[in-house]
């Protein structure tokens, strides 16, 4: 069918803030586009700090929110087809998401397994209760967890990390093609983040699911993914293969954001300037990290970086690879 | 500065008691940042709040005490214990709770804060000339002057965490505790924050303790660091030592679970779960998570073992060395 499994076109999104009349709006993303291939799966990462629009574009991809103008294609699809009621179930089967704070997306007043039943009746997954219990203990097994430990708790009787895996096989049920995870890692200790991040590897290679990795820590994207895209006050900045991307972090923020991983064995010796308040960034003029960065000259303050091919795959919005020139 | 003497604390809940803080025993000296690392539900923030005297039900000391040492309202030298702490407050120990950008009072600007903050100890101040210094301590802080009469939803994470410090350091306490202060925040912002505290710390030559689940924050800004599992206290050395030659196997464990930039080997995260520490299991509370667990680990307690005069760690596999 179609070329590309995730496929974004000039997907803009804008927000109005403050009071009625005197508002301004902010364009939380600004004209990204991304596509990303069909013939094998693989995991993009998302990276930025807060504030970036990640989350945004995430939520958009998700037909949580709608944007301003832009498509997004899922498998050749635009997701306004599945607007239509009678097509909801059908979205909801090919893409599934993970959230941030596994102990806010479960009910305290609804055991755990409600959810996982759930989701495998509601849609159509399985049409007894039996079956969707055999199906479910295949999915909690794949994930690491066995249904005798899950059935009849409540949330507070697990650990962040087990909610998180209990999470994750909630969105297997369906066995989609794309998982939408927005910073599932970030409640979770630095020492158990690794078992969920290996998970989703393992997924990949054994569901054949494809996934967005929305985060700020670029040493667990590097660790998984197949493709990075930096994200910045709304542009995405950089593009590219995580091994190229990282072993030559190219753009000026993206080295900024590697460099500041607490690294063990290299301390930090530059002193870094911290953002602004984010409003005046999302509406400054020119590049808007130029007020940060290292290498910014006078045309930078002015003018909208072009995008730059640096190689196959790999582009970026920086005036430093196109010689300073508009 | 402070010490810590064979402290247990534990929580009262209707079942029994959950031993949160296990017979542990360290000193914070003078001009050094302590950090301390662990897994959640090790006990270490419930070990920072018995040493704030922060202690009120379910939670209470069923051993040991807290020292501090500070100064009294002459300017005197003194050592306070558990009980006294809490009226030096603000004074003589701050405490920078977790999350606490997230508690700001959101209907008073950041100023009124302050102000309240100031009049537990002090009641007669002169207001203009305290906002003057507060401004001034907060451009020291690189923070612009208008932080001062903005409402906290009016900052970003990043801006609110750096208030809270300016806010817990300006009356330059002795002793800053800090829970987790960077959690919840990106990478940059942390890396900002981290730097900032050091630098506080190394103008005013105070102690901070630091508790951060994250080795990597540790190796960035701690001079010596504590290793809790499940309540207790297992190593306890200079940073630089334990991340060259971590002894006990679950600090090894802890350091090598963090991925690298370059480096895409298999990692593994530790796997398992601590140890319930309603009824914690006999032995060496490691051992069921342990690779090189032995039948003497799952019966028998281990002691202190002193590496060198600065570095300790408790595991038996030390003394068959």
């Amino acid at each position: 069918m179609a070329d590309y499994m995730l496929e974004i076109k000039n997907l803009t999104r804008r927000f109005k803030i403050g009071g009625m009349i005197l508002g301004k709006s902010i364009l939380a993303v600004d004209d990204v586009s991304i596509s990303l291939p069909k013939d094998k799966t693989w995991i993009m990462s998302v990276v930025g700090e807060s504030g970036s629009g990640k989350t945004t574009l995430a939520r958009m991809i998700l037909k949580l929110l709608e944007p301003s103008s832009g498509k997004i294609f899922i498998d050749g699809i635009p997701l306004s087809y599945y607007s239509k009621k009678d097509h909801r179930k059908e979205f909801y089967k090919k893409v599934q998401p993970i959230f941030q704070n596994p102990f806010s997306t479960f009910s305290m007043r609804k055991t755990v397994d409600t959810y996982l039943y759930e989701t495998a009746l509601n849609l159509d997954i399985a049409r007894t209760r039996d079956e969707a219990t055999e199906h479910i203990r295949d999915i909690l097994h794949s994930v690491g967890l066995e249904f005798e430990q899950v059935t009849g708790k409540y949330p507070n009787q697990f650990s962040g990390g087990e909610l998180q895996r209990i999470s994750i096989a909630r969105a297997l049920i369906t066995k989609p093609a794309l998982i939408i995870a927005d910073e599932p890692v970030a409640m979770i200790d630095a020492s158990l983040r690794m078992n969920i991040v290996n998970l989703f590897k393992k997924l990949r290679n054994e569901f054949n699911v494809n996934f967005v990795y929305v985060t700020h820590d670029l040493s667990t994207a590097y660790y998984v993914s197949d493709f990075i895209a930096t994200m910045y006050r709304g542009n995405l900045i950089e593009f590219g293969p995580a091994k190229e991307l990282l072993s030559r972090p190219s753009h000026p923020y993206t080295e900024l954001l590697l460099d500041s991983i607490p690294k063990v064995g290299v301390k930090w010796d530059r002193e870094i300037i911290l953002p602004d308040i984010e409003t005046k960034e999302y509406s400054a003029k020119g590049c808007k990290f130029a007020a940060r960065c290292q290498y910014a000259k006078d045309v930078c303050h002015k003018n909208s970086p072009p995008v730059t091919t640096l190689e196959e795959g790999h582009k970026i919005l920086c005036f430093k690879y196109c010689g300073y020139k508009i | 500065m402070m010490r810590l003497n064979n402290l247990s604390a534990r929580y009262n809940i209707l079942t029994g008691y959950v031993n949160a803080v296990d017979n542990v025993s360290f000193e914070v000296m003078d001009n050094e940042i302590f950090g301390i690392a662990g897994e959640s539900g090790c006990g270490k923030s419930t070990l920072l709040k018995v040493m704030y005297d922060l202690v009120s039900y379910p939670l209470e000391i069923s051993d040991g005490s807290v020292e501090i040492g500070g100064k009294d309202s002459s300017g005197k030298a003194v050592i306070l214990k558990t009980g006294e702490i809490k009226k030096s407050w603000w004074r003589n120990i701050s405490y920078i709770p977790q999350g606490a950008m997230h508690v700001m009072n959101p209907v008073t600007k950041v100023d009124t804060q302050f102000y309240d903050a100031i009049s537990k100890q002090n009641c007669n101040f002169n207001k203009k000339a305290l906002r003057q210094e507060i401004i001034n301590y907060l451009h020291e802080l690189e923070l612009p002057a208008s932080v001062i009469s903005a409402y906290p939803h009016q900052l970003s994470g990043g801006m609110k965490q750096r208030v809270i410090i300016a806010l817990a350091t300006f009356l330059n306490p002795g002793i800053v505790l800090a829970d987790e202060p960077t959690t919840a925040l990106d990478v940059v912002v942390q890396r900002g924050i981290l730097t900032m505290l050091s630098r506080v710390q190394r103008k005013m030559k105070n102690s901070m303790v630091i508790v951060s689940h994250d080795m990597g924050v540790h190796y960035q800004i701690t001079n010596r660091l504590g290793i809790m599992y499940a309540g207790q206290m297992i190593e306890i050395g200079p940073t630089e030592e334990i991340f060259s030659t971590p002894r006990h196997p679950y600090t090894q464990m802890l350091i090598n679970a963090l991925p690298r930039i370059g480096d895409l080997n298999q990692k593994e995260g530790i796997p398992g779960t601590p140890p319930s520490l309603k009824n914690p299991p006999p032995g060496c509370r490691f051992a069921a998570r342990c690779p090189k667990a032995t039948d003497l680990c799952r019966v028998k307690q281990p002691e202190v073992f002193q590496i060198n005069d600065r570095h300790q760690a408790s595991c038996h596999l030390l003394y068959d060395l």
